[in-house]
């Protein structure tokens, strides 16, 4: 085991860069793709309102790794060529991203009435309205399914791997092709995406819950 | 190449991916019947046994739940031979993705229990039943609609991560594809007629849950 990690540790290592690149990219569409998601589902104009829940019904009736082929083989087709490292980070926040536009829908909709009657009896404009009452505080309901959501995201970025994109789950491949050593080999990747899961995710994601709260004076 | 839709090929390979369909259904089911029994023993194992197990179980269902499907399908069908156990492509992967999804299922379960009043308990006490009459006839019947909104959404996700299985070469609906598209060189319909499959079977199935949910709910007086 040990001289299997001397001889695999630097290459485990270069894949979970990626993986984590992956993921950082993956998170930064996902969280754009879910806000304007999100937001257009509430929207007052029917073409918007259309296009969110279009986007949101065809990302989460399909399997990711069907966007994923789709995205990489398919577009192409229609003049759209994206690398394979652009293709699944992509994927992955768009996929994710449709989920967690119905958590920003429900987490606005959770805001109480009061404070929407409040900023309308201040005469603030509807835009203003959602950026500086609604919003913050549908932040600190969201946070939690976040954290949840944030995960499944890193479990979506071992999918990249099935387009050559050189990520953990990648490296793990080759090293089995190469060595038959399949329990360290795959072993070494669960633990890794565990790893990052549970020592950084988990506690980053607590950490911003606990954040939001006490800037907004609940802590 | 450009974009070209070629309805006759479209055609053409429809029955072929529709009876690949079947395999991805049966898939799915197995896989689902594997998590939902396998789901049940771990939410009973978390609540009865002592401390020390308990939160070493606990530990290993968080494992399962925080990483990638596919790596876990990966290990299971190549670490088999390596201890001496061949599996093939389908028992691998209907292990995989039945532990997989039994880690969410004992959390929905034990959410569901958790729901049935204390009172229910003291009462099976008080007529001096088993714990396992307690279970099968008092708890679990009440704990099981709490837990059916959960469930439907897991069987949607379950069938949903069906694809991953061909990547151990299981002949499901993107294994199908995947041939088809080495074969012809053609991506576009084999991949869109696939991706228009999934949305056919998962959209009305995830309406069916969720109108069963409202239903249950008014129906429990939620």
């Amino acid at each position: 085991m040990w001289e299997f990690l001397q001889t695999y540790g630097p290459r485990l290592l270069d894949g979970a860069l990626v993986t984590c690149a992956q993921f950082i990219l993956a998170a930064l569409v996902a969280c754009v793709a879910a806000l304007a998601a999100g937001l257009g589902r509430l929207s007052s104009l029917w073409p918007v309102r259309s296009l969110s829940v279009v986007y949101i019904e065809l990302f989460r009736g399909t399997s990711l790794l069907v966007q994923l082929y789709w995205i990489f083989f398919v577009l192409p087709l229609f003049g759209i060529s994206l690398p394979k490292f652009e293709a699944g980070f992509l994927s992955v926040g768009l996929n994710v991203g449709a989920y967690g536009a119905e958590i920003v829908r429900g987490a606005i909709q959770a805001v109480p009435r009061g404070q929407w009657e409040a900023g309308y009896a201040l005469s603030m404009s509807p835009a203003k309205r959602m950026r500086r009452i609604i919003l913050p505080q549908a932040l600190v309901l969201m946070l939690p399914p976040w954290g949840n959501l944030m995960i499944e995201l890193l479990k979506g970025t071992a999918l990249v791997a099935l387009i050559a994109v050189p990520d953990l789950m990648f490296v793990a491949k080759q090293i089995n092709g190469a060595t038959f050593r399949s329990a360290e080999a795959f072993g070494a990747a669960l633990l890794v995406y565990y790893l990052l899961a549970r020592v950084l995710i988990t506690p980053a994601m607590r950490g911003l819950e606990r954040a939001m709260a006490r800037r907004l004076g609940r802590a | 190449m450009t974009f070209d839709w070629n309805w006759e090929f479209a055609f053409e390979i429809l029955p072929r991916l529709l009876r690949a369909t079947i395999n991805t259904l049966i898939a799915a089911g197995v896989g689902y019947g594997i998590a939902m029994i396998l789901g049940l023993v771990f939410a009973l194992a978390l609540r009865s046994s002592g401390r020390l197990p308990r939160t070493l179980l606990r530990e290993v269902l968080e494992f399962i739940r925080s990483t990638p499907l596919v790596v876990q399908i990966f290990f299971i069908f190549y670490v088999g031979p390596q201890v001496g156990i061949t599996l093939s492509p389908w028992v691998a992967g209907m292990i995989a993705i039945g532990l997989h999804y039994s880690a969410y299922l004992a959390e929905v379960y034990r959410a569901g229990i958790e729901a049935v009043p204390r009172g229910q308990w003291e009462s099976c006490r008080a007529l001096n039943l088993t714990t396992r009459d307690s279970y099968v006839r008092i708890i679990l019947p009440q704990a099981l609609p709490h837990a059916v909104p959960g469930m439907g959404n897991y069987l949607v996700g379950i069938f949903k991560d069906t694809p991953m299985l061909s990547v151990i070469g299981v002949t499901e609906l993107m294994q199908a594809a995947n041939s088809i598209g080495s074969e012809t060189y053609r991506f576009l319909e084999p991949y869109t007629l696939v991706g228009l499959i999934f949305l056919a079977l998962s959209l009305p199935t995830a309406g069916l849950v969720r109108l069963g949910e409202r239903r249950l709910r008014r129906k429990l007086g939620l």
